[in-house]
């Protein structure tokens, strides 16, 4: 908050900035959490929204979306998801060079998460591309070649791929945005009295997309592949 | 707003008025860039008037074609999009915001005994959001409308409709994390902020109401977004996740957006009922009889709305066993809701009543919401609901609930703290005149629909049987008269703001911590922290046992 209490004396240990409504730091500190903790819990409703949708949709067409599913590079999204858990660790090291008072480590551990988020994006858009390659991106009503059974279905399938993908992407791009934010105060030594609230904050709503993510991988990726294994 | 906190520091220069958070500044800057919850509340209640003026003219233009059975004023097409305009504009620009952006967001601080909101830059936000949302509504108004009514069922909305389906949508989906975050704030607010002494069981039922609707405003509104996005992407992109020709199911989507859309009916209520339980303690001077089945009541409303979204869909081929659960389900939130009704009506017994305009209106409240409580439960019965599901027995059923509810509960609470708002005193004969035209008015425009309804006469048509005349001249009449009885309170509170008495800091003589502090306040609410050590309407404390 802008409008700070204005009591620094000359002897204080530098205070973080407690704002004007609030009593105290730790009114504050604790306030800020839960309420990113409610924002998160508002986006697991967001996400658990378009979750319901998939499952209702594989419950109804179990064999389109197994088929469907095979389309989808494996690899390519076992390898991001070690990119983005790997992203976690580094927004935690942050963290905990926060509360030590490690400010320029701080830095270094945000750039190393952005870094890693833009791999992951970059993968991301690797994988898009090749759809739009292959027809398989059901949208703008752009062609759909699709050689397998159910093509109706198998669009339903390509359609909540491009839409929670497309949703976690543009929530990972905002993270990185305010990561970024928070790099200079790093570097100007900002977090040196263990002052870690922004910190911690930005660090949980990167756990939450890293932990979305874990819940697409396997939706999309990893449909049951005996399914649609050849010779079934 | 460094302008503002300086002023209250600044040494006491001799003027007529002591500073508070309407003199503080004057500059429209100050107002636009305010971060204080009373502002911001007063910011709420200008554009909340505005949209209700314009939803209500556009009810009060399709309530005249329907004076006749044939089509006169308008063609099918444009009474489909004014319906559909009145249904979004109330909804999403009135009843959901209303309560809660205009009385909560200035008094939860308050009656907690907090300078702020938590997040007060987020609580401007919220306001911004939601007249973001608003003129993207106001858009769609001027560029044509749109006509898939306010429940945009798909396939019609997602590929059929050539109406402004997709500016509506976005600004539903912008006004939506108004909602959103006006509820985080609340609940960090309420949980953090309390001042000493100010325990969860002395918190007045407004803010326990106010609680329970952050709530179900937190969990249920994403839900929404979600299911607006997936409408937005379908006719946008052309994903197909709805479409029935690719295999897609649109009775998904009414699940989706019934899943917020019935809890929001709740967001709309449960605010109300904490209005209704300050006017009724403050006016029968009682300590509302069962306080904790009360504040109780409001939580349970909050869990059981989440869980009756289906009997939306008794007749959209939902499962007819799923149909039986939720019919039972939606029984059961009856009992909450008559909870409060009897707690408040035995707050009442023996108390010292006198009849002042908000508590006319809270006594319209319980009628009216008891009438339109007992008619959901006729329509949550399976059988009943297939005879007048989409009938304006439904119609005349929610505007029971969110007019005879909500709109007299947010009348009365307006009355009842202008004086803290405002710092004048509203004229008592011409508002309880209005009270009662008010009353009459709208008994006049929605008992008929009852009967209508029951009589078989389907919702969102513009031509009907001869037979329905008389009934539907009836309720034009009460339209009428209840459009002209709005007019009243916003006339005569404006003038009041220049040539109304001043008020004290207690002119009702009433308990909570928003009647110990100034009318109108300062702008940190009290001059120094309070602390609390007495209950919620602690009408007849006998101030020898205060500390013993």
């Amino acid at each position: 908050m802008s409008t700070t209490a204005t009591l620094p004396t000359a002897t204080a240990k530098r205070t973080p900035i407690v704002a004007h409504h609030f009593d105290d730091w730790t009114q504050q500190y604790d306030a800020c959490v839960l309420g990113m903790w409610t924002f998160l819990v508002t986006e697991v409703m967001f996400f658990g929204g378009a979750i319901a949708v998939y499952m209702i949709y594989r419950w109804q067409y179990p064999m389109a979306f197994a088929y469907a599913s095979q389309e989808l590079s494996a690899p390519l999204g076992t390898f991001n998801t070690f990119i983005l858990l790997t992203s976690s660790l580094t927004v935690a090291l942050g963290v905990r060079y926060a509360h030590t008072g490690e400010s320029r480590k701080v830095g270094w551990m945000l750039i190393a998460t952005i870094a890693l988020g833009a791999i992951f994006l970059g993968i991301k858009a690797y994988e898009y591309y090749t759809k739009f390659e292959h027809n398989l991106a059901p949208l703008l009503n752009l062609p759909f070649d699709y050689a397998g059974p159910d093509p109706g279905p198998t669009k339903i399938f390509f359609g909540l791929y491009f839409g929670m993908t497309g949703i976690h992407a543009l929530h990972m791009i905002i993270g990185v945005v305010l990561m970024a934010l928070y790099i200079p105060a790093a570097f100007r030594n900002e977090y040196r009295d263990g002052n870690s609230l922004g910190i911690e904050i930005i660090g949980l709503y990167w756990h939450f997309v890293d932990l979305v993510w874990i819940f697409l991988f396997p939706l999309l990726y990893l449909v049951d592949r005996s399914l649609a294994a050849p010779g079934i | 707003m460094t302008g503002e906190i300086a002023s209250t520091t600044a040494l006491p220069t001799p003027e007529r008025e002591p500073k508070n958070y309407l003199n503080a500044a004057w500059t429209v800057r100050s107002w636009l860039l305010t971060v204080d919850h009373k502002r911001i509340g007063l910011l709420y209640l200008a554009g909340i008037t505005f949209f209700f003026l314009l939803g209500g003219a556009a009810a009060a233009l399709f309530r005249l074609e329907l004076m006749t059975p044939q089509s006169d004023l308008m063609e099918s097409e444009t009474y489909n999009k004014l319906f559909t305009l009145h249904g979004i504009i109330m909804i999403f620009f009135f009843l959901v915001p209303g309560i809660p952006g205009v009385l909560g967001n200035f008094l939860i601080p308050i009656m907690i005994g907090a300078r702020d909101m938590a997040f007060p830059k987020l609580n401007l936000m919220s306001w911004y959001l939601f007249m973001i949302g608003g003129c993207f509504t106001l858009y769609v108004t001027v560029a044509g409308g749109v006509d898939t009514g306010w429940t945009f069922y798909t396939p019609y909305s997602s590929t059929y409709s050539n109406t402004y389906v997709m500016a509506t949508a976005v600004g539903i989906f912008i006004t939506g994390f108004s909602s959103i975050l006006t509820g985080l704030n609340f609940i960090v607010t309420v949980h953090k902020m309390r001042c000493p002494g100010m325990t969860w069981f002395r918190l007045p039922l407004f803010v326990w109401a106010n609680y329970a609707t952050a709530l179900i405003m937190v969990l249920g509104t994403p839900v929404l977004a979600i299911t607006i996005l997936l409408v937005a992407l379908e006719r946008g992109l052309k994903i197909g996740i709805f479409d029935p020709r690719l295999g897609g199911d649109p009775v998904l989507f009414q699940h989706l957006f019934w899943f917020y859309s019935h809890p929001a009916v709740y967001i709309m209520v449960l605010p109300a009922m904490g209005v209704i339980s300050e006017l009724v303690a403050a006016f029968s001077r009682n300590r509302v009889f069962g306080y904790k089945l009360v504040a109780f009541a409001s939580l349970a409303i909050a869990v059981l709305g989440f869980l009756v979204w289906g009997h939306h869909m008794f007749v959209s081929g939902q499962s007819l066993y799923a149909g039986m659960v939720f019919s039972v389900l939606s029984m059961l939130i009856a009992i909450p809701s008559a909870i409060k009704v009897f707690n408040w009506t035995l707050t009442l017994w023996r108390g010292e009543v006198t009849f002042n305009t908000p508590l006319l209106y809270a006594i319209g409240f319980l009628g009216l919401f008891t009438i339109g409580g007992l008619t959901g439960l006729f329509l949550a019965t399976l059988g009943i609901d297939v005879h007048v599901h989409d009938t304006y027995f439904v119609v005349a059923h929610f505007h029971y609930v969110m007019v005879g509810g909500t709109v007299m509960a947010y009348l009365g609470g307006i009355h009842y703290w202008w004086p803290k708002m405002t710092g004048r005193m509203y004229p008592e004969g011409w508002a309880r005149f209005s009270a009662v035209l008010v009353f009459v008015g709208f008994n006049l425009t929605f008992f008929p629909q009852f009967i209508l309804g029951y009589l078989g006469m389907p919702r969102r048509y513009h031509v009907y049987d001869e037979g329905f005349q008389i009934l539907n001249v009836m309720s034009t009449a009460g339209a009428s008269i209840l459009g002209i009885a709005y007019l009243f309170p916003i006339t005569y509170l404006i003038w009041s703001l220049k040539y109304g008495p001043k008020a004290s800091a207690n002119p009702w003589n009433a308990v909570g911590l928003e009647w110990m502090t100034s009318s109108p306040p300062p702008t940190e609410n009290f001059t120094e922290t309070p602390v609390v050590d007495f209950e919620a309407y602690e009408y007849h404390r006998n101030p020898a046992d205060r500390h013993g």
